[in-house]
């Protein structure tokens, strides 16, 4: 039986102050908001823990599943990866921002008439990523929404919907038409 | 208790969805609060005063801890407490405690128990902070010191010590004893094939972490927002383990971000969160790292050999199929992995065998459509070489060998409409069109192969509670302790009963995802549906009756000598059915009767004796074209049609994405999925989003569902049998089965990654 503490190697540096609060200002979803915060805080833990803005998800926080995706000055950014003093000044817009009142966005409309979500947890992230997909005018085919929405994983599996839902909105053809909020199913017919 | 629980905020259909009936396209009735961000998963719901836990977790396999230098992660500004086994709250020291609803034979880890480490990863400290961030920083500074013992964590190395599985588990069933004489037949047969199959470990990985949320009342009752298949499974399991009565303990889970059988046993962080609320006194959150999702439950690595003999004319006269699968020290965790070849051809010799390898791994889980993921995967492959071997079609050769009968059980089917998937999936896919021989299609740089399989799963019903509350505003609802992990059951509930009451679907909730409710089943094998379904329907229908009889005392009733069979509830109105215009709209009838509502409570029991004479399963035929790349062998699936029989669809819209999401599994196995092991360590070495590769949209291709016509009044009332696993399996055998076709190469392992494709 060996012995051995695998900590020794190499100590990582003890905090011993309260790390030191900048101030920062961020526009959340068109409402100006003032920080003191630690260099420490990424932007989707200053909206989900502090500001109570859950809708941006964690699902890994390290930039490689866009759950976390948020529109920083229009762009699509992981904000996990994104420290919130370094978006001082920006203007962040979250999946909360996205509807007019009760009127939803476009693109949220179509995700749920293609049923393009399940566990609807990647579905903010996929959301606001096509928002910025669609500003960034790169996709002009299915295959270019299939290639450029693929930093958002749906372990779901919904990705077939979801391009359908993006193409739709994009006015990309030929999208599969969006079923009638009520039809009745044939069975024997294909269903896609 | 069947009031609407207002924290759930539990989502109704969007005004002028209307009337609905079963197999009808209705939108999610969750979708607007999962588009807008309102839906609030475990880690997600506010409380005052929270405490912030993070996981340390071991960096040995093997031995015991001698102690910790937490003096350094004591001093970050923010941290509250650590907590280890040494100082921990007081926990039940039976190891019976530990065993929730789902465990299997054994005795399960019981986190920061004691000092003993029994695998690579394991929790072994929580350090709570004001913030997360102080939190996780402090938790980088917990100093632990072990004693290190050798591991054992290669399946191949210990293969010797193989034992037969040990105790009882929900949905396993040992394999039939031998039929026949199966190595006899097959030595005297003329055409037989033998192969060998390896699948790697793989984990689930839900988008949503695993988190609990402990939210501590002035009195001590701890509400907990767990992520979880069963609330009222991870109620028990805290109950147990801390001794607090099931009055003390409120388990919710309206919203669960994927699970995929990782929630179908409370996972670490829940006695963690729990301890720390009981030991600070506050509410306190703990949130796995996507890391950390690597370090409790996985599929396990399983290894597979078959033997099937043939003859000529492709009459199947041997099946032999062995499995090896690991499992932990602690636990034997079992699947069905065989059985299935026992189940899907026709056959009078067929020997099965299962047995399991001790190591020094956490024990696994079941992963979607556990055992048949790896079982029908290597039948299917087999049967796919026994088809080259006859020169032979591939699905000529099943439909030779259609089972009419369960072969080894010698039991009817309740209903089987495979030979519909064959033909309608077939029909689809233009599968005439094949050319028999393999490199028979090319495209530019890729040669393109056309593979099929058979899918096939359990349809089970187990037993369930429901309620029924008809408001005096003409409201219904319905609530049970449901889970909907994403596989749409506020949707297909609620169109049951609002199917059923014959109201408009926005009138109706089902209200689930809370352990208060009437006991429900843990959400998995596929069974939601025929039994908490079955339980709403039921509810339903004890509801019409004691509302005919109150319309029936009303004074000068038409509905006096009305039978129930005789009256009819449509367009919101009790009815008769010969005279339709003789009607009353059902707040009204509340209205006279006096009532401000009424509540019914029902019990579904499944009726096992009618059961026990057939053989229940869901079955798919799966269709898809690859292109592999000639130079790099890197493989895309362009074309998948998978024709599902899973009795009567009740929910279409959502249905048609659990089957599409389990092709995308299937998918997903075939090509990406394994977590490797470092057997020096012990230790998972991909254990990231970046290195664990899942498929992306780029992935993913076309995919057609078909649901062809099936109604099994025997698996449940509806007419259903359940669409939650069906989807995925036999999908990566007819990948790779497609993959021969194109190239020529067999691959039997998954999965099946460019090296392994250009080395065969
Ligand atoms: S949470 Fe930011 S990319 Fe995964
Ligand atoms: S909807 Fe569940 S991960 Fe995408």
């Amino acid at each position: 039986m060996l012995t051995e503490n695998h900590a020794t190697a190499t100590p990582p540096s003890p905090v011993t102050m309260a790390a030191p609060l900048y101030p920062i200002e961020l526009t959340v979803n068109g409402t100006r908001h003032q920080f003191e915060i630690e260099t420490w805080v990424t932007l989707l833990d200053l909206l989900r823990e502090r500001m109570l803005l859950t809708g941006s998800k964690k699902g890994c926080d390290h930039g490689q599943c866009g759950a976390c995706t948020v529109l920083s000055n229009g762009r699509r950014i992981n904000a996990c990866l994104a420290l919130a003093v370094s978006q001082n000044g920006h203007e962040i817009t979250t999946i909360e921002g996205l509807a007019d009142g009760n009127q939803l966005h476009p693109l949220q409309q179509a995700f749920i008439d293609h049923d393009a979500l399940q566990c609807g947890y990647c579905t903010p992230g996929q959301i606001c990523s096509a928002v910025g997909l669609m500003r960034e005018g790169e996709a002009h085919t299915t295959a270019g929404v299939r290639e450029l929405m693929s930093g958002n994983v749906c372990r779901c599996g919904a990705y077939p919907q979801i391009v359908q839902a993006v193409s739709q909105v994009m006015g990309i053809a030929p999208a599969a038409q969006p079923e009638a909020p009520v039809r009745p199913t044939v069975v024997g017919t294909v269903l896609s | 208790m069947t009031e609407l629980i207002e924290p759930l905020k539990t989502p109704t259909a969007e005004p002028g969805t209307g009337m609905v009936q079963p197999g009808m396209s209705v939108s999610r009735v969750d979708g607007r609060a999962k588009v807008t961000g309102a839906a609030r998963y475990a880690a997600e719901h506010p409380a005052a005063d929270l405490a912030y836990g993070v996981v340390v977790n071991s960096t040995i396999t093997k031995g015991r801890i001698l102690g910790f230098d937490l003096a350094d992660a004591l001093r970050v500004p923010g941290v509250i407490d650590i907590i280890t086994h040494s100082n921990r709250p007081r926990m039940r020291p039976f190891k019976l405690s530990y065993k929730d609803m789902t465990a299997p034979g054994g005795f399960p880890f019981r986190p920061l128990y004691d000092d003993v480490v029994f695998y690579s990863g394991q929790p072994i400290a929580l350090v709570l902070a004001e913030t997360f961030e102080a939190a996780r920083h402090a938790a980088t500074l917990v100093r632990p010191d072990y004693a290190v013992e050798p591991h054992e964590t290669e399946l191949a190395a210990h293969l010797h010590r193989a034992h037969d599985p040990h105790g009882l588990k929900a949905g396993f069933a040992p394999p039939p004893k031998e039929k026949g004489h199966a190595q006899a037949a097959f030595d005297a047969a003329p055409v037989k094939i033998e192969a060998e199959f390896h699948s790697g470990v793989e984990h689930h990985n839900p988008m949503e972490l695993f988190a609990s949320t402990v939210i501590r009342e002035a009195d001590g009752h701890l509400t907990i927002y767990d992520k979880t298949q069963s609330s009222q499974n991870s109620r028990w399991y805290v109950s147990h383990v801390f001794g607090l009565s099931s009055r003390k303990v409120t388990v919710r889970n309206p919203y669960v971000g994927g699970a995929f059988g990782s929630g179908l046993r409370p996972q670490y962080q829940l006695p963690l969160a729990v301890m720390a609320a009981l030991k600070l006194k506050r509410s306190v959150r703990v949130v796995l790292t996507r890391q950390q999702m690597f370090t409790f439950g996985h599929r396990p690595e399983t290894r597979q050999a078959i033997k099937l003999a043939a003859e000529r004319d492709g009459t199947l006269v041997s099946i032999q199929h062995d499995a090896v699968a690991e499992t932990s020290r602690r636990e034997d965790y079992t699947e069905v992995v065989v059985n299935w070849s026992g189940q899907l051809y026709a056959c009078d010799n067929i020997r099965l065998s299962y047995h399991l390898v001790d190591l020094d791994n956490y024990t696994p889980i079941d992963m979607r459509a556990p055992g048949a993921a790896h079982g029908v995967h290597a039948l299917e492959i087999a049967m796919d070489e026994l088809s080259y071997a006859l020169q032979m079609d591939p699905l000529a050769l099943r439909l030779k060998n259609y089972a009419e009968i369960d072969p080894t059980k010698n039991l009817p089917f309740s209903t089987k409409a495979l030979r519909d998937c064959y033909t309608q999936g077939a029909a689809r896919f233009g599968w005439d069109q094949r050319p028999a021989a393999p490199r028979s299609m090319r495209k530019g740089n890729e040669w393109v192969g056309w593979g099929m399989a058979t899918g096939t799963w359990d349809a089970m019903q187990m037993f369930a509670r429901a309620s029924a509350v008809l408001h005096a505003d003409g409201r219904l609802v319905v609530s049970s302790a449901a889970t909907d992990i994403g596989t749409g059951t506020y949707t297909v509930m609620a169109m049951i009963a609002a199917a059923s009451m014959g109201l408009p679907m926005e009138r109706v909730t089902f209200q689930l995802g809370d352990s208060t409710l009437p006991v429900a089943p843990i959400e998995g094998g596929s069974s939601h549906v025929t039994t908490v379904g079955s339980a709403v329907e039921g509810a339903c229908e004890k509801l019409q009756k004691r509302l005919l009889k109150l319309a029936k005392a009303l004074p000068d009733s038409p509905f006096a000598k009305a039978k129930i069979d005789e009256v009819e509830f449509a367009d919101g109105t009790l009815r008769l059915r010969a005279r339709p215009e003789v009607r009353i709209e059902l707040p009204q009838l509340l209205q006279h009767a006096g009532e401000a509502r009424v509540e019914v409570k029902y019990l579904m029991l499944p009726d096992a004796l009618k059961q026990r004479k057939y053989q229940r399963a869901t079955h798919s035929a799966v269709f898809c074209e690859v292109h592999v790349d000639e130079d790099f062998g890197t493989v895309r699936v362009t074309r998948v049609v998978s024709a599902i029989a899973a009795g009567k669809i009740i929910s279409a819209k959502t249905a048609h994405s659990q089957i599409t999401g389990g092709v995308v599994w299937g998918i997903s196995q075939a090509l990406h999925e394994e977590t490797l092991q470092d057997h020096r360590l012990g230790r998972f070495m991909n254990a990231n989003f970046a290195e664990y590769h899942v498929a992306v949209n780029a992935d993913i291709h076309d995919i057609e569902v078909i649901f062809v016509e099936e109604d099994d009044r025997v698996v449940s009332r509806l007419g259903a049998k359940g669409v939650g696993e069906i989807g995925l399996v036999g999908v990566a055998a007819a990948v790779s089965n497609a993959i021969y076709h194109a190239t020529g190469r067999r691959i039997r392992d998954t999965p099946i990654t460019p090296d392994k494709v250009i080395a065969a």
